[in-house]
């Protein structure tokens, strides 16, 4: 079942939480909503799911307007963020309750309700905690539980609402992996907030970056990685390497900084964006690049070093973050204190004149285009 | 000059014979203080209702406590106590209800007077009601029209007994009430739940344990209510005399060891019920909290 969003607009008060948000989420996807807190992603998943009303606009699901249906009578499953588990209910009474809740015609007799909440605790791979009480639970356990209550009634439309933001780290990891495999197996249309970017871009078929109450940009997440639209979506997904400076000449320049930009015309202000892994570190600078940095800290954990450096002789707001390999990181042994220089081989400019970035390739400058 | 030169030498350290795991100071101090008043105000006081009965042998105790009339008040202030309670434990959650879930205009008001039965002399409540509920009163008026006569009869007591111990009620509920998640209720709303299967399935399994705290608390609270019954009950033995009242008549009858014979058996069974209620209470919170 599809769902299409038309011109959805909210207020609380004196605050837009949505500011007129038209999209459409594909049948049988998972579609991640990212944004910042106060972007306005869980107000839009509450208007679609029914528990919050919109001031202006329409909810089609698969065709249907469903703008004026009351929560109980859209047939979605909701899950919450701190699970809304029934605490003086065991897992299984949890489980059956959206079934006991149907209309005497329609639901199914008591044995049946039975095997269906076996069947889903075995999917939930907790079949031997049928009889305990939610407090008996882990967190990651009461969040399967939940997933289990709100597809007992077999929604059409599947609503998360940030669903692992109350776990820790590890747990987290295994519950994404874990309802990716059952979204797979199937393929339910699910809609899940989250300001987790890592987990929108790993878990999602597609995301839906928002801010201030209105949609930046929708893509496939490598899609979305790699082409940024926006100075937000740039900053917002994964760390971003900013050289802000004068463009004359077809160079940059900040203070002792400058990076060439063959065949970029203008005499403007101007902001080069840089992903940690479209820079190299370098002892000397290059012909096309001056960037001194020196290095603040390292990081050794995960597949790749991680260096962190306060520019030296100009100025960035945040420190710049540049990947290494362990095996190269072994041969140079860049230790904290180093002036380093940064070679960039891919950036993104952006001019106040363009609201998108012209992409910049310094090994292949034929491909150097605008976005589309 | 010697402040500064001693501040400049080695700080005095204060050392504690043994070392207190506590970070606050004072618990010995304020613990004491705090059983030495329970025991002057509350202890003590029992004790001395307690000895004065042990004067009487079983014999004249229990033929003191036996006696038709005084017999007659004890049905009679279980019975109106009960239906007070009941009553509270009804309009105590409708009144919780209104105040928790809902804005309106004179809110904090009716929050701020629902303490009232607390603050008001029981008398001044007995003589008010009595006034009202008269068959010349505002509304003994128009209940004597259709029959009821509150005034000076059982229903009376009851009246005084609820208007006495509302408050109980509605200030047990209430920040249970307010602990509710929304999340909880609009989960059962989205799993399809009518209105009536959430409040039945849903709120009202958290609410209970409090509505019945309340009710037992105001139950206990009636048994010993005097002041505002006497006004309004009327007083007819055997038909509308409360225990309280009997022990009252029994040391205007300058019969002490009768009195607080009557007394210490009211106060056993008061006892009595609040320690069901808080165990009772703990082991239903150790079950819920998975202890």
């Amino acid at each position: 079942m599809s769902i299409t969003i038309e011109n959805i607009s909210k207020r609380f008060g004196g605050f837009t939480a949505l500011d007129n948000v038209s999209l459409d989420i594909p049948e049988g996807k998972l579609t991640a909503l990212l944004g910042p807190s106060g972007s306005g992603k869980t107000t839009l998943l509450r208007i679609i799911a029914g528990l919050e009303s919109s001031d202006a606009g329409r909810i089609l699901f698969g065709g249907d307007d469903v703008s004026d249906l009351h929560v109980r009578d859209r047939n979605i499953g909701f899950v919450f963020q701190h699970y809304a588990l029934f605490k003086h209910l065991t897992v299984a009474e949890n489980i059956a309750f959206g079934l006991e809740s149907l209309p005497r015609k329609q639901r199914p007799p008591k044995t049946e309700i039975r095997e269906r909440v076996n069947k889903l605790l075995e999917m939930i791979q907790l079949p031997d905690l049928a009889n305990r009480y939610p407090t008996q639970l882990s967190g990651g356990q009461k969040q399967r539980v939940a997933l289990a209550r709100a597809m007992a009634t077999k929604p059409r439309i599947l609503l998360l609402d940030e669903p692992f933001g109350a776990l820790d780290a590890k747990v987290r990891k295994d519950l994404r992996r874990w309802l990716r495999a059952l979204h797979d197996e199937f393929h339910f249309t699910s809609i899940f907030v989250t300001h987790d970017q890592e987990e929108a871009l790993e878990l999602s078929d597609q995301v839906v970056v928002m801010s201030h109450g209105q949609v930046e940009q929708v893509n496939e997440p490598a899609a979305l990685y790699a082409r940024p639209e926006s100075r937000f979506v740039f900053d917002f997904l994964g760390h971003v390497n900013v050289l802000e400076g004068n463009l004359k000449n077809q160079k940059l320049t900040q203070g002792d900084a400058w990076v060439s930009l063959p065949s970029v015309q203008g005499d403007q202000e101007a902001q080069l964006y840089m992903r940690p892994h479209e820079v190299q570190l370098a002892r000397s600078p290059s012909a096309h690049a001056r960037l001194p940095l020196r290095i603040e800290s390292v990081s050794l954990i995960g597949s790749e070093v991680r260096i962190e450096l306060q520019p030296e002789g100009w100025h960035s707001n945040e420190l710049w973050e540049i990947g290494m390999s362990h095996n190269e990181f072994a041969r140079h042994a860049p230790a904290r204190g180093d002036l380093w220089y940064a070679v960039p081989d891919i950036g993104h400019l952006f001019t106040n004149a363009q609201s998108q970035p012209r992409t910049v390739d310094w090994h292949y400058p034929a491909t150097a285009t605008a976005h589309p | 000059m010697s402040a500064p030169s001693q501040a400049a030498g080695a700080a005095p350290v204060r050392r504690f014979a043994g070392r207190s795991k506590r970070v606050l100071p004072g618990f010995g101090l304020s613990l004491g203080i705090s059983l030495f008043f329970v025991s002057l105000v509350l202890l003590l006081p029992l004790t001395g209702l307690v000895m004065e009965t042990a004067g009487m042998t079983w014999d004249q105790f229990w033929f003191t406590v036996t006696d038709p009339r005084v017999v007659e008040s004890y049905k009679v202030t279980l019975w109106t106590a009960l239906a007070a309670s009941l009553f509270n434990g009804a309009f105590g959650l409708l009144l919780a209800w209104v105040l928790v879930r809902y804005d309106f205009p004179g809110k904090r008001l009716v929050d701020a007077v629902v303490d009232l039965p607390f603050a008001l002399p029981t008398a001044v409540a007995g003589i008010t009601l009595a006034t009202l509920f008269a068959t010349n009163g505002w509304y003994g008026q128009m209940l004597e029209k259709i029959g009821v006569e509150v005034a000076f009869t059982p229903l009376g007591i009851v009246v005084a007994m609820a208007f006495t111990s509302i408050p109980f009620v509605v200030r047990t509920v209430q920040p249970v009430l307010e602990e509710l998640s929304p999340a909880d209720e609009e989960a059962a709303v989205s799993l399809g739940a009518s209105d009536l299967r959430v409040f039945r399935k849903v709120i009202f399994p958290s609410l209970w344990p409090a509505v019945v705290t309340g009710i037992a608390l105001s139950f206990t609270r009636s048994l010993g209510e005097f002041g505002a019954i006497i006004f309004i009950a009327g007083n007819t033995p055997y038909v509308s005399e409360v225990t309280s009242l009997m022990i009252f008549v029994r040391l205007q009858e300058y019969d002490y060891a009768a009195a607080s014979a009557i007394a210490s058996l009211m106060l056993l069974v008061s006892l009595c019920l609040l320690f069901a209620i808080h165990l009772w209470q703990g082991r239903y919170l150790r079950r819920l909290e998975g202890r």
